[in-house]
Formats: structure tokens, C-alpha cells, sequence
């Protein structure tokens, strides 16, 4: 499968194996967006398959997904708002647990 | 298996937990898998949570090394090797594949027992043609 790296003014979506899929088999994607909303909503427009496994009907994020932007997790910093610089790399990876 | 029973008492009393990985499109019966350890986020002897940073490291070994996720392991420190009924409900929940082995080692017992199971999600559990719901399948793991 085919990685992408960043172009000027684009961030690096990197997708979990279960994603990817739905973004024609790529582990990382270069979309627009200098929000974590933005980038997001980008994703999503690219490949929509993709939008009701992240994002649930009020364009929230689902609470099984963790987004990460350069290795910080969203939830601490300002979750959908959190600002991405171009070249940044945004994570989406699976909340997996049990017991 | 080394691996998988070490971590296990490592982080004992907590449970542990890691990811298989393996060549894509393993069948359910012999599959060969690694193991790759990661920190239980809940830091709990009754659940675990997959770090997610854990979580990315591993897939990004998995990229470099031509593999793929293909089952999460994880231990129960004072039940039975069997998928509890947190397991169930979080082995059917979206992005979690249903293809994914699910590997649990129990350390109820005294000494450690390691079993594997499958998922069926259109029966909302571990299940494939079983009268008990749950299907128990065969795993490899090569280190």
C-alpha cells in the first residue's frame, strides 16, 4: 500500500489498518485543512467511506476513535479545534480495549 | 508465546495486552502471528485499554515490515482464558475488525493458560457455528 508525504500546505493523515480500505488501500493520505475539524472534514469529502467510522451525525468525532497530532493526543489540547501546521502529521487510531 | 507470557507477568498484577501481527489475509486455523506489546492505558487488573500511541508504533512496524494487525492479545489475572463479557462487547464495536484473533492468557489458575478466539459480529459475539457462541481457534505465534 502506498504512503503519502506531505506537500506544501497539506497534513498527513495517517489511517489504521482497518481504514484504509476506504481510502483506496493507503496507509496515509495528504489533505487540507488547518484545523483538526478541517483536516477531518477533508478526509472525509476525499473519501467519504470513511466519514461515518470517525465522525458521528453532528460531525463529532466517535468516541472509539483517538486523534493524534505529532504524537499528542487531541483530547489535551483543543480537541477538534487543535490547530495543525502544514507538514504536521494527524493519527486516527481505534480505541481497542476489554477485559 | 515467550513474548506473550512474559509481558504477561511483567506487568502482573495489571493486565497486559499488545497486538498480533502477521501476513495479510491469515486464515482462522494455523495462523502465524508476532507479538507486539503495549502499555495497558487503564493500568488495571480487570480491563485493559491499547495505548494508542502503542497502538500507531505498532502499525508502523507493520508498514515497514510487510505485516499487518491481525489480533490483539491480553491477559486475565484472575479468570479463566475465555472472552469476558467487556471483551465481547468491545470485539464488536467499529474499527475493530472482525478478522482480528482474539488471544487471551489467564493467570487464574497459578499457571498460565493461552487460548484464542475468533469473532462473529452478526452474532454480536465471539461465535461461529457454535452451540456456545464462542468459536476457539488455532494460533501460531512465531516469537
Amino acid at each position: 500500500m502506498s504512503e503519502a508525504t506531505a506537500t506544501t500546505g497539506t497534513v498527513v493523515v495517517r489511517l489504521p489498518t482497518v481504514l484504509r480500505a476506504q481510502a483506496e488501500g493507503q496507509s496515509t493520505v495528504q489533505v487540507a485543512g488547518t484545523t483538526v475539524r478541517e483536516v477531518l472534514a477533508s478526509l472525509v469529502s476525499d473519501y467519504p467511506g470513511l466519514g461515518t467510522n470517525i465522525l458521528d451525525e453532528s460531525g463529532d468525532l466517535r468516541k472509539f476513535v483517538n486523534v493524534y497530532v505529532d504524537d499528542e493526543d487531541i483530547r489535551f489540547l483543543d480537541r477538534l479545534d487543535t490547530p495543525v501546521a502544514a507538514d504536521d502529521e494527524v493519527a486516527i487510531l481505534p480505541a481497542v480495549a476489554g477485559g | 508465546m515467550a513474548q506473550v507470557l512474559a509481558e504477561t507477568w511483567r506487568v502482573y498484577p495489571e493486565e497486559a495486552c499488545g497486538l498480533l501481527l502477521g501476513p495479510a489475509g491469515l486464515g482462522a486455523a494455523g495462523t502465524v502471528g508476532t507479538f507486539r506489546p503495549i502499555t495497558n492505558a487503564a493500568a488495571s487488573s480487570r480491563i485493559f485499554q491499547l495505548d494508542p500511541m502503542g497502538f500507531m508504533k505498532a502499525e508502523r512496524f507493520a508498514d515497514d515490515n510487510g505485516l499487518e494487525v491481525v489480533g490483539v492479545m491480553h491477559s486475565h489475572t484472575h479468570t479463566a482464558a475465555y472472552p469476558s463479557a467487556t471483551d465481547i462487547a468491545e470485539a464488536t464495536k467499529p474499527l475493530v475488525p472482525p478478522s482480528w484473533h482474539w488471544l487471551i492468557v489467564s493467570l487464574g489458575w497459578g499457571f498460565p493458560e493461552m487460548r484464542s478466539f475468533a469473532v462473529d459480529p452478526s452474532r454480536g459475539h465471539f461465535g461461529m457455528n457454535s452451540a456456545t457462541g464462542i468459536a476457539e481457534e488455532s494460533l501460531l505465534l512465531t516469537d
